[in-house]
């Protein structure tokens, strides 16, 4: 049998990971797959497999190596030839990347920003609540949220933040025509190179400004700053914005477990874990390069062989989580793969978790009666762009009198 | 109980500094584990070994 990849989501169930994944974990656990371009890669189904893949095997991450699966949407994107953003790299020039914006997402840095964040989420919320009915949470909250606290860390000035969250919103919405997505992408990078520029003689407290003084000093160059920049943007908006909106449909559908989120705040931190390993949303774009033949799961793996770890496959993976179909807030879910593994594990996790518990306590604990307002059948996601979320969830809700 | 920290393979993940923020800490110039308290005591062990469980960079071994 050929697979395919990637695989569809049930379209009965479409929160729910790709039905053969189950059968892949107990049967095949390690098989080859075509993907879209004719091309042959390993897909690796169990968690133990994949985290031996993303921590400890001789592979790579560089996307200039012959052999590495092309599924990653950025790719397109990517100019042939140019130096990749870090989390397209190997050792030592990733980890001297990450290391020089690493201060910038230390735990004890974001929780400082926690009540920023509640003030941002508080004003979107209100906007949405004094406008009509139905709205749309995606473009209400789940989009400008995380896009305006990036704008913060990078630096971007208020009066740029407009146009920045417009440009934002057009790079990654796949009904834009691709003239317009590569515009907004040009005018992203625009507006990043010019500041970076701006910010040598106008510091702030801020990350442009951290990669200008490295750029300045030597350490970084120039192109190597702005992908950085760049790299930020494009992993933590979309990102955050699915999570945002897919959370809030799941929370939807699970009311009781709703009910106790509203009534134990204190719940929010697991509850979060646990949406993140249910919902899986990076579901298809973490590609490794085999460095050196190995054996995984007792299939010869060969040097150059391409590998996709099926992230939703490992987080729904029995040997680990218990009854893993089932959504359980309570459950123990710290050991999910969503964020990734290993040295490339998502580096903005810490702001990611903040962002989504204020987020998704606040529009549980503000929204009297938040319900949809159309039918789960009539929504649209985002099937096969890497990063599963969907495109709009029309919102109601009761009016306060 | 007794913690062995592998400084060099710590990615800055923060996942140790969320579970044992009593055992763990961060570098504020790029995010490596500080280990705050390498015996803690016995009401830490469960959250050691979480997060030895979870650390992305099996950075952190328990022993004793
Ligand atoms: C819920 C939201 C998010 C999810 C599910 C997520 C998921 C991921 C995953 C799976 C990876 C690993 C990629 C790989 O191994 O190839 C990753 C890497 C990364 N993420 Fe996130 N991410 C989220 C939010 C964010 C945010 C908010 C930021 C920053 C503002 C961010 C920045 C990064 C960066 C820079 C990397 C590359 C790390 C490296 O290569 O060392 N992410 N993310
Ligand atoms: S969990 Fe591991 S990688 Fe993350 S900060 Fe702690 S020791 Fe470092």
């Amino acid at each position: 049998m050929t697979l395919h990849f990637p695989l569809a989501r049930p379209a009965d169930d479409p929160l729910a990971p790709p039905e053969i994944f189950r059968r892949l974990r107990d049967r095949e656990p390690v098989t080859m797959a075509t993907l879209w371009d004719g091309s042959r890669a390993w897909l690796v189904a169990r968690h133990a497999d994949v985290r031996a893949v993303l921590r400890d095997l001789p592979v790579s991450a560089d996307i200039t190596r012959p052999g590495f699966p092309r599924i990653f949407p950025l790719q397109q994107a990517l100019p042939q030839g140019e130096r990749p953003p870090f989390v397209l790299m190997d050792p030592p020039d990733h980890d001297v990347l990450r290391k020089l914006i690493n201060a910038d997402f230390v735990v004890r840095r974001i929780e400082a920003l926690r009540p920023r964040i509640r003030r941002l989420v508080d004003e979107h919320v209100d906007a949405m609540l004094a406008g009509p009915r139905p709205a749309d949470l995606v473009r209400a909250v789940a989009l400008p949220v995380p896009s305006t606290v990036i704008c913060w860390l990078l630096g971007v000035p208020v009066a740029e933040q407009g146009a920045f969250n417009e440009w934002t919103s057009t790079a990654i919405d796949a009904t834009s025509t691709p003239e317009r997505r590569a515009h907004a992408y040009g005018a992203i990078g625009g507006l990043l190179d010019r500041l970076l520029a701006e910010k040598e003689h106008r510091p702030g407290d801020d990350m442009l400004t951290r990669l200008a003084r490295h750029v300045t000093s030597g350490a970084v160059s120039r192109h190597d700053a702005l992908t950085t920049a760049m790299l930020i943007l494009i992993a933590g908006h979309e990102t955050t914005a699915n999570m945002i909106a897919l959370g809030t449909l799941t929370l939807l559908g699970h009311p009781e477990q709703a009910d106790a989120l509203r009534d134990d705040p204190g719940l929010a931190p697991n509850a979060v874990e646990e949406l993140l390993r249910y919902l899986s949303i990076v579901d298809g774009v973490i590609g490794r390069v085999a460095l050196e033949d190995f054996t995984l799961a007792g299939r010869q793996v060969r040097a150059g062989d391409g590998i996709v770890v099926l992230i939703p496959s490992a987080n729904r993976d029995p040997g680990v989580f218990d009854d893993p179909d089932t959504l359980d807030l309570r459950r123990p879910a710290r050991r999910h793969v969503a964020f990734g593994y290993g040295l490339h594990q998502c580096l903005g996790q810490p702001l990611a978790r903040v962002e989504l518990q204020v987020t998704l306590t606040t529009l549980l604990r503000r929204v009297p009666g938040l319900r949809l307002a159309v039918p789960m059948s009539e929504l649209t996601f985002k099937q096969n762009d890497g990063v599963y979320g969907v495109r709009s969830l029309p919102l109601t809700w009761n009016e306060e009198n | 109980m007794r913690i062995d920290i592998d400084e060099p393979a710590c990615i800055g993940s923060g996942q140790c500094v969320l579970i044992a923020p009593e055992v763990f800490g961060q570098r504020d110039e790029d995010g490596t584990v500080v280990l705050l308290r390498p015996e803690p005591g016995a009401e830490s062990r469960e959250a050691v070994h979480e997060a030895a469980g979870v650390c992305p960079a099996r950075a952190i071994m328990v022993g004793g």
